[in-house]
């Protein structure tokens, strides 16, 4: 290894003190005041009925959206990744638009297309089917805030990698379901997994569109990200950093597993290529 | 079925946003939109995002550079914590920054003493998008930074450039579209957010209110007519500039290819 320069220090320490004030201090700030008067708040918050509706809800919402945004996203990424067809730019920027809208005018697009009120919204109410204001408006908003993650990596690392794999295992007379399963999807892996990994994380602390579509209503359709903004404003300051200190330790976690993941992904290049043609040879 | 699924998802809900201009005679749609209250929130919103995203563009270059280029001890570390504005929930972000800035906090209680107040303030909302909008601009420059040949650098040092020469000279002008690129999003989000700012701003109306907020105060107020004119000038406003920024890294793009 080459002997480091002087100023390779300075960036790496002042990278490493940005880095610390700007994200650093917020995250502490959380624990300390979640933890301040000891650990007893989560077992006290996990007996409040208002709480564990609003875990409950989230946890719900959150797994809908990863699933439904999976397989959108399986299906978006190779639609884009493998055909050619008129308007796929279009196609693919109408799957990125949600991360370019304010998560506030989506939710305000979704009560303006099944409000009561809205023509759609009016027919759905009239058949006793209720979306806005009510639980399955949460789990529309949370589909459409975290809608493009999966489609957008899934496509980008089937684009990136070419299609000679597929073909060479749909050539040696594998159906296409086989070179889906056996080819694609183990060269994709990681990508996808990462994908998940930020959809997951969008879905779990959308607030912005969620809380247009909410109506707000305690113990139904009450979010965590929303319930901890209730908490805040009503002054139970503790409660309110207990509960964020658990969504601060998910994202934690989702940015931990997004760092082996990449580990992952700066390897695949030689491994996925030759699992993808063992795959190509044993699915032929 | 994908543009099935996509219509579903994500057109209806903006197809409806527009399709509620209808209901709005263009005075009544003038006066929402020209309103001083209005006004001032956009050009909070759009000030403060601007600002944000340029200093986003400084500090997430050095961090893309320093964990792609150099070997340290915690680099993974350092690293895996740019994913967290993204990842952590808006609104425990937002009551994290409020209170770390508030002038009883870690940070505001120093910066209160030179007589810079940060909460509640539209430095705050500011400080709040920088945070929220790092992790755009070091995830997007990464990989471009990991494209280019360190010879690259070697090369315009032997041949005698400064750091400053072979920054400004040999590096900016490669990297600049994905740098571009990492603005235009850290901007765009910028202008959407909301759950990370209503905390720290204090919302003064005319003062520190953003856009989303007026939206978001219009709804609670059953004004949906002025909540859908909101909406639709604000879309149109991010559509225009973020075409004008992807038209410009074109521009860059197929200037260097000319060079």
């Amino acid at each position: 290894m080459t002997r480091r320069r002087p100023h390779e220090l300075a960036l790496i320490a002042t990278a490493v003190v940005i880095v610390a004030v700007l994200i650093g201090l917020p995250l502490a700030t959380i624990l300390a005041e979640a933890w301040q008067s000891g650990l007893g708040i989560y077992a006290r918050l996990l007996r409040d009925p208002l709480e564990l509706a609003a875990l409950r809800l989230t946890i719900v919402a959150a797994l809908l959206a990863v699933a439904f945004n999976t397989l959108f996203g399986l299906l978006a990424g190779w639609t884009l990744s493998r055909y050619r067809f008129w308007g796929k730019p279009a196609l693919a920027s109408a799957i990125e638009l949600p991360l370019s809208i304010s998560p506030v005018i989506s939710g305000l697009g979704i009560l303006l297309l099944v409000g009561a009120r809205a023509p759609l919204g009016g027919w759905l109410e009239a058949h006793g089917i209720r979306i806005a204001f009510a639980q399955p408006g949460i789990v529309f908003a949370t589909i459409l805030v975290a809608f493009p993650y999966v489609a957008r990596e899934f496509a980008a690392v089937l684009e990136q990698r070419g299609i000679e794999h597929e073909e060479s295992s749909l050539t040696l007379g594998a159906t296409a379901g086989q070179t889906f399963f056996r080819v694609t999807l183990p060269i994709a892996r990681w990508a996808l997994i990462d994908g998940i990994l930020l959809c997951a994380a969008r879905s779990v602390g959308e607030f912005g569109a969620v809380s247009v579509v909410s109506g707000n209503i305690q113990g139904i359709t009450e979010t965590l990200p929303l319930r901890i903004a209730a908490l805040y404003n009503d002054y139970q300051t503790t409660a309110a950093f207990a509960t964020a200190s658990m969504l601060a330790l998910f994202a934690i976690a989702v940015s931990w597993a997004r760092s082996l993941v990449r580990g992952h992904l700066e390897r695949r290049d030689e491994d996925a290529e030759q699992r993808a043609a063992i795959g190509a040879s044993v699915a032929a | 079925m994908t543009l099935f699924g996509v219509t579903i998802v994500v057109l209806l809900p903006i197809a409806a946003i527009v399709g509620g201009l209808r209901g709005i005679d263009p005075a009544t749609f003038a006066q929402t939109i020209l309103s001083p209250r209005v006004l001032a929130a956009y050009r909070l919103t759009f000030g403060a995002s601007l600002i944000a995203a340029i200093v986003d563009a400084v500090i997430g270059f050095l961090i893309a550079w320093v964990t792609v280029r150099y070997q340290f001890f915690g680099r993974a570390f350092l690293n895996a914590c740019i994913d967290l504005p993204f990842a952590i929930p808006t609104p425990v972000s937002g009551i994290a920054l409020a209170t770390v800035y508030a002038n009883s906090g870690w940070i505001g209680s120093i910066t209160s003493r030179f007589g810079i107040h940060i909460a509640f303030t539209q430095l705050g909302v500011a400080v709040a998008l920088v945070f929220i909008g790092i992790p755009f601009v070091v995830r997007t420059l990464q990989p471009a930074i990991e494209a280019l040949p360190p010879e690259l650098e070697e090369a315009s040092s032997v041949l005698g450039g400064s750091g400053l020469d072979t920054f400004v000279r040999v590096l900016v002008p490669v990297l600049i579209p994905a740098w571009l690129a990492g603005f235009a999003m850290a901007f765009a989000r910028g202008l959407g957010e909301y759950g990370s700012v209503i905390f720290i701003a204090g919302n003064k109306p005319g003062v520190t209110e953003i856009v989303p907020l007026v939206i978001m105060t219009k709804l609670e107020e059953y004004d949906f007519t002025g909540a859908t004119a909101l909406a639709v000038t604000m879309l149109a406003a991010s559509f225009v500039l973020l075409l004008a920024i992807n038209v410009l890294r074109r521009h860059m793009v197929s200037r260097q290819v000319a060079v």
